[in-house]
């Protein structure tokens, strides 16, 4: 097998991270938010807005970590490890903001309780995913198909600051899909918030789009070549037009670009680190062919994914189309 | 830090973090079922206490499932995050099936728990329905890749072993229908059943001891003591035909159960001693004798093996096992006896009458729980020193992390677990306190359902859509 499996896979895994980015950045950037909305009605009202969608956000996330299981196994063994305790804070995290999501309606004494478990998960999920992030961008140390490094390791001003930017970030898209979602207050509020996560995003992308290339030479080569440039080249120039669509949008009103443009700026970020990346999944040393399971494991999986994966994306169109529309004040009913 | 062995830290920080799931499918697995049966009867007949009934357990279903999933997110990491040596190993095998969890199952329940918790008014009875049954198939198809995964590490089949050390798909299909699977999977979902017919009828007897009119209680009760009646006898016999399965393919753990040392013909059957892995005998015993060679080889001389012939460091913990699997077993036989209570009650048409039933009812509302977390420290205790069977130790499947780190995560996910689940108890337990009322509001205003769940890929599709309508509103 020429084009072989094991890069259909990192395909198919790349896409299932990038969906989880995409789908539950926005959701994780309202619980960042969440503190800064201070009355009652409107801290209802964004929760409205994400609440039936958090799950399946998440399911993402596990088809993330669960695919990356299945078909890379070694990768999946080398980075957990290396990622122990933002990790585990990560998964805890999300344990606060995940049940914050049915508790809040179940009690009115403890409201405010729940309310910073959902703040404070969704911030801290948000670090550490930036900080995971930070960490494997700047290499894993293996040794005998097995990290090789300490469990400090991930810690380093880099990580930090992947982190921090994630943190705003997913606070922008949060902000811009309120935008799309609400009216009145609420959206003026989130427009002004929006004003300044913006630029604010802009600014980190590119401060950690210039501190990568110095971790690795790898990536310097990959970006600051001739002839690979010609390639790599598009991929600044769409961030500019993106990065236009987006303050334009904020300045001008419009409802609908703005979560856009926030949208396409991951995916191009996204987008660079894979060109950063490829072909290796642990940079510095282990590729994705090193990584990949055997044939007959990514063939196994690949028809159901094939198969299944379209069936997923109808049945929850159409469970989103049920839900589609402005949050009212009284939620969905 | 020196004297904690990072190995046995994981071991706990695994057992207890998958202690804490498995309490909440067990509970929504059958609950799925319970509202997909109260929603159809609802539909054929057209009486509203099973809508009312319906509108009350969904409320409780909606929180044990957020529960579940943000639990059940914690277990698929922790293959990585402490289990990395076995992760590399046996992904190739195991990581497909719960990959096909995820796709099959995960996604399923995600894409239509939304609809089905508020979405009545909006799509139709119909429409409405196939999501509450799509919901409940989920939990089923969930259980199904999970249990045989487990099941593969109990009894592995149809792989091979590469180079590196790998295990490697041979033949999916052997691998799937491991010779361990059918039996754990029917007794699992059977015992899912059992636990929500033992919560469902704890809650309608206490309604019952408070009005013994109350309508909705009143079918509550029943329905559940007719499950438990039907299904606790099948559930014992389950569980025999289980046992005999595992004697041929792991035998050790069979000796451990039954606190047998020696290996003997005509064999006793102990019901309650202390084995002692150090004295290698079951101390104080109380013993009948032959109808242990009965039981597991049903021939009255037949023999039994005991732990004496596996060396010491191949043996699982007697201790252990002799005792979750009699709190097991217990149970089984006490859930047995309730349901027969209660057929006798239904004879002589006293069934909402007899308080006695009730109150042992309310006893043995939180059994199911006991009784499936036992049968799990009986398996997975029983399958020790190996992760995968026979081929893979414990000791030889952890991940390199220090064994600070793994301290501090336990304590973690201790401390957090205990204060998140148990306000979510507290919630539960309040939500079923309340007084179940023949119309039950779909969505009472102060009580939002919201752990709904819809995969968001298609979020663009719905910004196109709402600025193509921007006059909708919900
Ligand atoms: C697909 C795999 C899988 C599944 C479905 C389960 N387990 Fe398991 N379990 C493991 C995979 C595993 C493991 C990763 O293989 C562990 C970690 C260390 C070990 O030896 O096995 C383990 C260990 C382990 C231990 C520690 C045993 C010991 O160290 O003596 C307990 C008590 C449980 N589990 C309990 C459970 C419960 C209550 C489950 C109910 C859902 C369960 N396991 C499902
Ligand atoms: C180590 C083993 C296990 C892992 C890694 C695991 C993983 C998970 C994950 C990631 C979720 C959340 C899915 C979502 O986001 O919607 C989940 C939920 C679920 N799991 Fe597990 N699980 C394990 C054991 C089990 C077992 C043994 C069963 C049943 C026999 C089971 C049944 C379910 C069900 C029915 C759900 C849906 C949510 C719920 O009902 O609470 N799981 N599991
Ligand atoms: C009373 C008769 C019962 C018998 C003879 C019995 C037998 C068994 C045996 C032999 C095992 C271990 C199988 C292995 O690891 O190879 C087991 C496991 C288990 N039992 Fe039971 N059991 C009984 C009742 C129950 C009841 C009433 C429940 C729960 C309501 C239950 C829940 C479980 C669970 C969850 C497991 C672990 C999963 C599995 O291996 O299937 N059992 N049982």
């Amino acid at each position: 097998m020429i084009f072989d499996l094991a890069f259909i896979w990192a395909g198919i895994i790349a896409f299932a991270v990038l969906a989880y980015v995409v789908m539950d950045g926005f959701d994780l950037g309202i619980g960042i938010l969440f503190p800064f909305y201070k009355s009652e009605a409107e801290r209802d009202r964004m929760m409205n807005s994400v609440a039936p969608v958090w799950d399946g956000n998440e399911t993402w996330l596990v088809l993330g970590g669960g695919g990356l299981f299945a078909v890379f196994p070694l990768a999946y063994a080398i980075i957990m490890p290396a990622l122990y305790a933002p990790i585990i804070i990560m998964l805890l995290a999300l344990v606060f903001r995940g049940v914050a999501f049915e508790f809040r309606w179940r009690t009115t004494r403890g409201k405010f309780l729940w309310d910073w478990s959902f703040a404070l998960g969704s911030l801290a999920a948000t670090f550490t995913q930036g900080i995971a992030l930070g960490t494997i961008v700047q290499g894993i140390p293996v040794a005998d198909r097995a990290y090789a490094g300490g469990w400090w390791n991930w810690l380093t001003l880099f990580s930090l600051f992947t982190g921090l930017a994630l943190v705003v970030g997913y606070a922008l898209l949060g902000a811009t899909w309120l935008i799309l979602k609400t009216e009145g207050q609420l959206q003026d509020r989130s427009y002004r918030f929006a004003r300044i996560l913006g630029p604010a995003t802009l600014i980190l992308i590119g401060l950690v789009s210039l501190w990568t290339p110095f971790l690795e030479p790898l990536y310097m080569e990959r970006w600051f070549t001739w002839p690979r440039m010609l390639y790599t080249i598009p991929v600044p120039l769409l961030v500019a037009a993106a990065a236009y669509l987006l303050l334009n949008g904020l300045v001008r009103r419009q409802e609908r670009t703005p979560f856009l443009a926030s949208l396409a700026l991951f995916i191009l970020s996204f987008i660079g680190i894979g060109i950063s990346f490829y072909p290796y999944i642990v940079p510095p040393t282990l590729t994705i062919s090193d990584a990949a399971a055997p044939d007959e494991s990514l063939g196994f999986l690949l028809v159901g994914a094939v198969v299944l994966v379209p069936i997923i994306l109808a049945y929850t169109g159409y469970a989103y189309w049920v839900f589609r529309g402005k949050v009212g004040t009284e939620g969905y009913h | 830090m020196d004297g904690f062995d990072p190995v046995l830290l994981a071991r706990w920080q695994f057992a207890f973090t998958v202690s804490f799931h498995i309490i909440f499918p067990a509970f929504t697995i059958g609950l799925a079922s319970y509202l997909a049966v109260l929603e159809a009867l609802w539909l054929a007949t057209g009486r509203a206490s099973f809508l009312s009934l319906f509108n009350y357990w969904k409320k409780i279903f909606a929180v044990t499932f957020a529960m579940g999933v943000v639990s059940g997110l914690v277990m698929s990491y922790q293959f990585g995050t402490n289990w990395s040596v076995f992760a590399d190993k046996a992904g190739p095998v195991i990581g497909p099936l719960m990959g096909y969890e995820v796709l099959t199952a995960f996604f399923l329940e995600a894409g239509f728990l939304g609809v089905m918790l508020f979405g009545l008014n909006k799509v139709g009875r119909g429409l409405h329905f196939i999501a509450t049954l799509m919901v409940a198939i989920g939990t089923f198809i969930s259980a199904f890749w999970i249990l045989s995964a487990n099941s593969w590490m109990q009894t592995p089949d149809g792989h091979a072993i590469n180079a590196a050390g790998q295990f490697t798909p041979v033949d999916w299909w052997a691998i799937i229908f491991n010779p361990s699977f059918p039996y754990r999977l029917v007794h699992m979902v059977i015992a899912a059943y059992l636990t929500t017919a033992l919560v469902v009828g704890a809650v309608g007897a206490w309604h019952l001891l408070r009005d013994k009119m109350n309508e909705p209680a009143r079918v509550m009760f029943s329905m559940a003591m007719w499950m438990l009646a039907l299904v606790a006898p099948v559930q014992i016999l389950a569980g025999d035909m289980h046992g005999l399965n595992t004697i041929e393919h792991q035998p050790a753990k069979i000796a451990a159960m039954e606190g047998h040392f020696e290996t003997r013909a005509g064999a006793p059957l102990i019901l309650f001693g202390w084995p002692d892995m150090e004295a290698e005998e079951t101390l104080y015993e109380i013993a009948i004798p032959q109808l242990g060679s009965l039981i597991l080889t049903h021939d009255w001389n037949g023999v039994v093996n005991g732990l004496k012939e596996w060396p010491r460091e191949d043996r699982p913990n007697a201790l252990i096992v002799f005792w979750s699997f009699r709190i097991m077993v217990g149970l089984g036989f006490l859930m047995l006896g309730l349901g027969l209570w209660s057929l006798w009650g239904r004879l002589r048409r006293r069934l909402y009458d007899m308080r006695l039933l009730h109150i042992a009812a309310l006893l043995m509302g939180p059994m199911g729980f006991v009784a499936v977390l036992a049968g799990w420290v009986t398996t997975e205790a029983g399958r020790q020193p190996y992760t995968v069977y026979g081929l893979l130790r414990t000791s030889e499947s952890a991940a390199p992390v220090a064994a600070e780190a793994v301290a501090a995560s336990l304590l973690a996910f201790i401390i957090v677990y205990f204060a998140v689940f148990g306000a979510g108890t507290f919630y539960l337990l309040r939500l079923m306190a309340k007084t179940p009322h023949r119309d039950e509001p779909d969505n009472p205003s102060d009580a939002h359902l919201r752990s709904a769940g819809i995969v968001p890929a298609p979020a663009l599709e719905s910004v196109g859509e709402l600025q193509s309508h921007p006059e909708t509103r919900p």
